[in-house]
């Protein structure tokens, strides 16, 4: 199984995205996607600088992926779509029904875990659109991935999000700026103090959800370490890493053994522990509430 | 049926339907029509004049596909003016197989931009589209120069702050979301506990709020609720209050937008009537007037008399709310 890495769903300023790919570089992941996926006013890196760590993931012998946003709403967000889908020399992971309808008929796609894809019909029609992968939504479970699984496309390889804190919604408000009181339009950026979002917690101090900007994250990681063997029986390709601050080349071993049947689950998930600041969660695979905890520890 | 008899009486051009199951968006109990009662919707409102569009606009799983399509076949016998639809496979379907229904593609379908309405329009022949509530007025104007469709909007109803059809707090909590299961925050994991201290509201066990003894409390729908961040504890996503175009309806009218939509199908007949009454006198004055047209202050009374919060905002569609 392929082991990839999100994009960085956090705004990371320049030195720190460039550290980060540094060691992609030589970290055993085979698939790197990359570029802003949460808000277009986060710009600390722009297409070129983008396009120049895509060349040097892809000299390692990666495969470099470019990751559209997931919420338009300016027509100065949908330009840039265009000029990232046109960039004629990397595949681009579609996040939102605009930049599929861009990328149709133009060049092999990956269709982002923001397009819904709830059925195989819907999966056809991406394939006839040039799709090549799917990423399947998380709020899916293992019985619709296994029915999918049964009657995909052919050519068609799926990916999995196995690890991370979950993107559970998008926002026209700013929700790092609210917690500041400060509009959006003068936000001051203050979602880059905060490397791994904002924690929320109910007034009994439980952790709940994340705050990243327009983006509601769960507070708890998602984390599939156990069902690995699952998904390769399912027949899934590629096990998708959410990008993190904390421990994210210790959680790229972590998985690597396991995907590589090096190391047990169990051994794994001891070696995560420390980086899920909240705890794990794996409802969504059991059809249960995404905040549960289903398989045993 | 109480309230789509209200909405029809009291001047609504069209009314939105969905079959009592997990096919539409608004699946909650004691709503919804089984194909009889749809009919005699239909009959009513198409007696006086309405139009009647019917929601399927949920995303329907492998082990569901069969029943959403005969959702669809179901709609297709019922004579009415447009099927809503927000799952492309769905959308594939029907297009095949109803070549002549129209065809509107739900707020849950997610579409933002022009790009996004280009997709369903070149493969669906879709004919309008709804807006998710995400876009500034300027926004939704310079999407409507672009498309090849009719457009609709909110214009007043409980506020959704989350872009519709891309949001799965709902099934982070309760294991059901709108676009799996068609609801948010279900009645069923709702939970109310009394103390000496006042009332607490849970989400299948989540603390949403807590409410001091004179404090009026709001239904708990988890992006409206009281949690703590950096040390506060505030509406960290929303308040509860809803959205209201009135103050904007000139620029809407303007614009060219095709529907203003209401929300009605979770509500009392008394408020879909005062509601539906109260827009159909703004807009008929607007469309008569839009250059001099100003809300009357009566109108805002009313409407933010059954709003939730009982306030309202202009949402999304004012940059300053963002």
């Amino acid at each position: 199984m392929k082991l990839s890495l999100g994009p960085i769903p956090y705004f990371w300023d320049r030195d720190r995205v460039s550290d980060f790919y540094a060691r992609v570089v030589g970290a055993p992941v085979d698939i790197v996607y990359l570029g802003e996926t949460v808000c277009s006013k986060r710009r600390a890196l722009r297409l070129p600088d983008w396009l120049d760590i895509a060349e040097r993931l892809s000299a390692a012998g990666k495969e470099a992926v470019l990751s559209t946003l997931t919420l338009i709403e300016a027509e100065s967000e949908a330009a840039y779509m265009r000029t990232v889908a046109e960039n004629g020399r990397f595949s681009v992971e579609a996040n939102d029904m605009a930049a599929v309808n861009m990328l149709e008929g133009v060049t092999p796609f990956v269709v982002g875990p923001h397009v819904n894809v709830y059925n195989r019909h819907t999966l056809e029609l991406m394939a006839r659109a040039g799709a090549r992968r799917w990423v399947m939504p998380m709020e899916l479970d293992r019985e619709t991935l296994a029915a999918l699984q049964a009657q995909r496309p052919a050519g068609m390889e799926t990916e999995v999000f196995v690890f991370g804190r979950l993107p559970l919604s998008f926002s026209a408000r700013c929700f790092t700026a609210r917690a500041h009181n400060l509009p959006k339009d003068e936000c001051g950026f203050r979602c880059a103090d905060y490397p791994d979002g904002m924690p929320l917690r109910t007034r009994e101090g439980q952790s709940f959800l994340s705050l990243n900007g327009i983006q509601v994250q769960s507070g708890e990681t998602y984390n599939l370490v156990h069902e690995i063997g699952e998904l390769r029986a399912l027949g899934v390709d590629v096990l998708r890493l959410s990008p993190q601050a904390q421990g994210m080349f210790e959680i790229v071993d972590a998985f690597r053994g396991v995907a590589d049947g090096h190391r047990e689950s169990s051994a794994a998930a001891a070696m995560l522990e420390p980086y899920q600041a909240f705890g794990p969660c794996d409802g969504y695979w059991y059809g249960a509430p995404g905040m549960n905890q289903v398989s045993g520890d | 049926m109480p309230a789509l008899k209200a909405a029809v009486d009291n001047g609504a051009d069209a009314v939105y339907l969905g079959f009592r199951d997990g096919t539409n968006a608004r699946n909650f109990p004691g709503l919804n029509f089984d194909l009889d009662e749809a009919h005699r919707a239909v009959n009513y409102a198409h007696k006086r004049g309405a139009r009647v569009f019917l929601a399927i606009n949920t995303y329907p799983r492998p082990s569901q596909w069969q029943k959403w399509c005969r959702a669809v076949d179901q709609a297709a016998t019922l004579g009415i003016d447009a099927l809503i639809l927000a799952d492309p496979g769905l959308m594939d379907y029907t297009a095949r197989t109803y070549p002549d229904l129209r065809l509107h593609l739900s707020v849950q379908g997610s579409a933002t931009s022009h790009e996004a309405i280009d997709f369903y329009v070149r493969h669906f022949g879709v004919r309008r589209v709804v807006l998710p509530r995400v876009l500034s007025l300027t926004q939704v104007q310079n999407v409507m120069k672009r498309v090849k469709a009719e457009v609709e909007v909110f214009g007043f109803g409980s506020l959704c702050v989350m872009v519709e059809g891309r949001c799965t707090l709902s099934s982070y909590v309760t294991g059901e979301s709108p676009n799996s299961s068609g609801v948010c925050s279900p009645a069923k994991a709702v939970k109310w506990e009394e103390s000496s201290a006042g009332r607490r509201s849970r989400l299948n066990g989540v603390l949403i709020d807590v409410y001091a003894p004179d404090e009026p409390a709001g239904y708990p729908t988890l992006c409206k609720g009281r949690f703590e961040v950096g040390g506060n504890v505030y509406y960290a996503m929303e308040e509860p209050t809803s959205l209201n175009v009135l103050d904007i309806l000139p620029d809407l009218y303007r614009a060219g937008v095709a529907a203003i939509k209401v929300e009605g199908r979770q509500r009392s007949p008394a408020y879909v009537a005062q509601v539906t009454r109260t827009l159909r006198a703004a807009i008929d004055a607007c469309t008569a007037a839009p250059e001099t047209f100003t809300p009357e202050v009566r109108w805002v009374e009313q409407l933010d008399n059954v709003a939730e919060g009982r306030c309202h905002t202009l949402g999304a569609y004012s940059r300053p709310w963002q």
